[in-house]
């Protein structure tokens, strides 16, 4: 299992390549958060089209990062959720705080819509 | 026909992913849907990671989680999951949807509702300091796609 990490303004994409069970859910955990406070994120855009196969511990690692960015007031996407993993999270109620897009571009530009003055500021800061 | 096989695994997290695996593999032999194989192998995975994670508290090298998979010719599979870790206290509580023990691994409490969901029927014993057995039971549809 390994991530593909891609920061475009202040937006962390982290595309999740192989299954994620309680084994691998940890080394997730660590990565994204570590990746997320190095690069100074803001919203986290989770794409899961690489991953084969989800058991329960996907739902802990999604509202884990949820909880990440929603402390530092931003903003958590999933995309690329297949219809097998969509079930195991419904079951969890994780739709009703979470929202699921088709592709990564879909969710950058819901979250350059709704964070527009964030998107200033941050340029400008830099 | 009846058809068993009998996997003992070292309780670390690094063998979830074959004993999910295994048991798919063994599975397999009956022909089933690719959905009826992935139902399976996921709630072989929350058995799995409940035994390494609550009953031998995140792993133990020097203990065993078996799992036992049979088939007949019905179609029933039937896998067997046996921990001799330290046992679950409410089995009632645990099979509550959100139940957890496990918060600071951020885990999710959904494992027994899960296995519940993919399989027909999920059958628990525990015994506190003796350990845990799981029973999955699902029946395949054989006639799917003939």
């Amino acid at each position: 299992m390994h991530i593909d990490f891609i920061m475009t303004d202040n937006i962390l994409i982290a595309a999740v390549k192989g299954d994620i069970d309680h084994h691998n859910a940890k080394f997730m955990r660590e990565e994204i958060d570590r990746t997320y406070e190095v690069f100074s994120g803001k919203h986290i855009i989770l794409d899961f089209s690489g991953v084969p196969f989800v058991d329960s511990s996907g739902i802990g690692m999604i509202l884990g990062r949820y909880n990440v960015v929603k402390e530092n007031g931003g903003k958590l996407i999933i995309c690329g959720v297949s219809e097998y993993m969509r079930k195991i999270l419904h079951m969890s109620g994780i739709f009703t705080i979470i929202q699921a897009y088709e592709s990564v571009s879909e969710a950058i530009n819901i979250i350059k819509e709704e964070y527009s003055d964030g998107m200033t500021d941050y340029e400008n800061h830099r | 026909m009846i058809n068993k096989v009998r996997i003992e695994i070292a309780a670390v997290s690094e063998n979830e992913a074959f004993a999910r695996s295994a048991v798919s593999a063994f599975v397999a032999g009956l022909d089933p849907t690719v959905e009826e194989l992935t139902e399976i192998k996921t709630a072989v995975s929350e058995a799995v990671s409940n035994s390494i994670i609550h009953g031998y508290s995140g792993g133990r090298e020097d203990k065993i989680v078996a799992l036992e998979c049979s088939y007949d010719e019905k179609g029933i599979v039937r896998i067997t999951i046996t921990d001799t870790g330290k046992g679950i206290e409410d089995i009632e509580q645990a099979r509550k949807p959100l139940f957890t023990t496990g918060n600071e691994d951020e885990r999710s409490g959904m494992g027994f509702t899960v296995m519940e969901s993919f399989m027909d029927k999920v059958f628990v014993e525990s015994e506190k300091g003796e350990g845990t057995r799981v029973i999955l039971v699902k029946t395949l549809d054989l006639n799917y796609g003939m």
